[in-house]
């Protein structure tokens, strides 16, 4: 048996604990809460309704390529969909090791399997978001297209990106803790370098290309075309995060290997 | 085949002054210099299926690192581990519990990650929460559970499936009289179903009781290994032994090891017993007066001088111990050479069996403040019932049944 066949085998064997954990991992953190997982939703939910309402003064015009007058609040929830999954992969893999040290250190389990709870409870976070996003986008008499397939492999794609730049983070931060304090900095920054409240035409021309340097800038990009202008996105992004993502979790899983042996003793 | 297999295992954490110097050595640039803290070194141990083994020894002798090593917790910086079968493990007091959540739910999550089916877990939780009887707190979030009763449902979750290997680390003195009478029961269920156990320990009645095997570690290495009963007399030596002091293994006639140990200021020179009837003898009647007479010989001053005996059964269990700092009798600036006698009489209210007498002369209430001589096994009796009633046990409580019939 090759080391794949013997891991996915292993990842079978695991796979009630995963279902379990995603589980808990909704339960507690809503364990002590009224409302439960209502939450979930509506965190983004408010955070879209707060851009659209400020901003929706600045960019009353309609947003070309969108054919709704409700234009902004769509460009934006489409944009936001892409970046909360990309931020909650990352901050939760920033955290995985440290948040589950009582299990590290009390019990010995594939190590893998918490990779895939963080990954398993985004993908269904965003999930239930794009649901709410739909159901809004319904009411505002916007009706999605075919092209929303594509938020398939791009949200699978997007969710490893960020797994491998957030392994990466996750296994520093263990033994330097400032990691895990940056990273939330950095993230904010890039919010903003990134066209999801703004559209890229309000940049100057000649810095366009800066902002294109960020690979978060492609991601978003597809969401708009697959959500809000419903077309396909274009190949050469999905090729391009396709590179991201191998490069990111070669890095990611290197670091891993090397360091794992320390983790445990760290925590 | 053996169920567990350790092949020249250390155990090394070395110290980083900064993160660059780690980051560095993961990608093989080690620096040679870097303080490096040896926890184990070079074990070597094979472990038979069905075996119960105690570690025992000091803290941070490394007892805890090499039952986490086994269970796979943390790896061996070199050496190599071959577990064959399935681990249950308490380790340091926890089986991984989240204090937001029940015992339930605690229950359900542990045993998930141990790999168990949803189907199974269900079927065992009434079960766990039978045996660790704490009533409606299962249901409660766990930060309101006392450490008791954290470890109640640790262990009935650590046991509810046979492991073919349960590792308990410290845990069974967490509990209450009432519950390590249970845990104790289980794990001897445990043990005829074929359950190997691997425990540390500092309860020597447990260790004695439950064990085949007793391992002492020593600053990161295994300095002895035997019966219990050996391990722990010897280990009981090693606390105190100080530099000036010495430690002797001999055989005894029966072939056991016995224990001396001390910085022979004073020595115990001769040990014999007495029957009611003044002959010296090595069997005693069931409640029979008898006399142990020790000779003593004072070899340097000594401030206080107090002398102790120890009877102890087959097993190594202590049926009884006194000296004569507890009788208010000791004898203080001693000058030398001196001999001292001391009689010990006593009746022996005791069953029928093999008892060893553990000796010692020390310098208080007990042999850590200052220890001149001990002596394990320094002599071995047997007591005899002829003409009382047949009972079992070891004390002789001569009880009297009044029957009325209404």
């Amino acid at each position: 048996m090759t080391r794949l066949q013997l891991k996915t085998q292993q990842i079978w064997q695991n796979r009630f604990f995963i279902l379990t954990a995603i589980k808990m991992d909704f339960k507690s953190r809503f364990s002590r809460s009224l409302f439960g997982s209502v939450w979930a939703i509506l965190n983004p939910l408010v955070m879209v309704a707060i851009y659209a309402f400020i901003l929706s003064k600045i960019m009353q015009a309609k947003l070309p390529g969108i054919e709704s007058s409700y234009a902004y609040p769509i460009y934006l929830i489409s944009g936001i969909i892409g970046w909360t999954l990309f931020t909650e992969v990352i901050s939760r893999s920033l955290m995985v090791f440290i948040e589950n040290g009582h299990y590290l250190k009390k019990l010995a389990f594939p190590r893998s399997n918490l990779i895939f709870i963080v990954l398993g409870a985004s993908l269904i976070n965003s999930g239930i978001f794009i649901l709410a996003s739909i159901a809004i986008f319904l009411i505002l008499n916007f009706y999605p297209s075919s092209s929303l397939l594509w938020l398939i492999p791009l949200e699978i794609l997007t969710a490893l990106f960020a797994l491998g730049i957030g392994i990466s983070c996750g296994v520093l931060n263990v033994f330097l803790r400032d990691i895990g304090q940056v990273v939330p900095i950095i993230l904010q920054l890039l919010f903003w370098l990134t066209p999801i409240v703004y559209t890229i035409n309000i940049i100057p021309q000649d810095v366009q290309y800066l902002l294109e340097l960020n690979p978060v800038f492609d991601i978003i990009n597809m969401y708009h075309d697959v959500l809000a202008y419903q077309t396909a996105p274009s190949m050469q992004s999905m090729a391009k995060l396709g590179l991201m993502t191998l490069i990111a979790n070669i890095i990611g899983l290197t670091l891993y290997r090397k360091a794992h042996n320390q983790i445990v003793e760290e925590l | 085949m053996s169920i567990l297999q350790l092949s020249s295992v250390s155990k090394a954490y070395i110290e980083y002054p900064n993160f660059r110097h780690r980051f560095l050595s993961w990608f093989g640039r080690q620096n040679p210099r870097l303080k490096k803290h040896l926890i184990l070194d070079n074990i070597n141990l094979s472990v038979e299926q069905g075996e119960a083994i105690a570690f025992v020894g000091q803290n941070g002798a490394g007892k805890s690192t090499l039952l986490k090593l086994i269970t796979g917790i943390l790896a061996p910086s070199t050496g190599n581990i071959q577990v064959n079968g399935k681990i249950s493990a308490i380790l340091e007091l926890g089986m991984g519990f989240d204090a937001n959540f029940s015992g339930a739910e605690n229950a359900r999550n542990t045993l998930s990650i141990m790999g168990y089916h949803p189907e199974q877990i269900e079927l065992a939780i009434p079960e766990i929460k039978a045996f660790s009887e704490i009533g409606d707190y299962f249901e409660q979030p766990m930060r309101i559970y006392s450490s008791g009763m954290q470890m109640r449902v640790a262990f009935a979750v650590a046991t509810t499936f046979q492991p073919e290997i349960l590792i308990i680390d410290e845990a069974l003195s967490v509990g209450d009289a009432y519950f390590q009478h249970k845990s104790f029961d289980r794990i001897r269920e445990l043990q005829k179903q074929g359950t190997t156990l691997l425990i540390v320990s500092h309860d020597k009645q447990a260790i004695q009781s439950i064990c085949n095997r007793a391992i002492l570690l020593d600053q990161g290495s295994i300095k002895k290994e035997g019966s219990p009963v050996e391990v722990m007399d010897y280990y009981n030596a090693l606390i105190v032994a100080k530099s000036h002091e010495d430690i002797v293994l001999k055989p005894t006639e029966e072939g056991k090891l016995q224990t001396i140990s001390g910085n022979h200021k004073a020595q115990i020179t001769e040990v014999k017993l007495y029957n009611s009837q003044g002959i010296e003898t090595q069997d005693l009647q069931v409640g029979e007066l008898a006399s142990l007479h020790i000779q003593v010989e004072v070899l340097q001053p000594i401030k206080q001088l107090v002398c102790g005996f120890m009877l102890k059964e087959r097993l190594g269990q202590v049926i009884y111990g006194t000296n004569t700092w507890f009788t208010e009798q000791v004898l203080t600036d001693v000058t030398e050479p001196q001999r001292i006698n001391y009689q010990i009489q006593f009746a022996a209210r005791l069953g029928v069996g093999s008892y060893s007498c553990t000796l010692a002369l020390t310098g208080g209430a007990t042999h850590l403040q200052e220890n001149y001589h001990w002596i394990d096994l320094a002599l071995v009796f047997k007591v005899l019932n002829i003409n009382k009633t047949e009972f079992i046990g070891t004390n002789w409580l001569e009880p009297k049944f009044i029957i009325q019939r209404d």
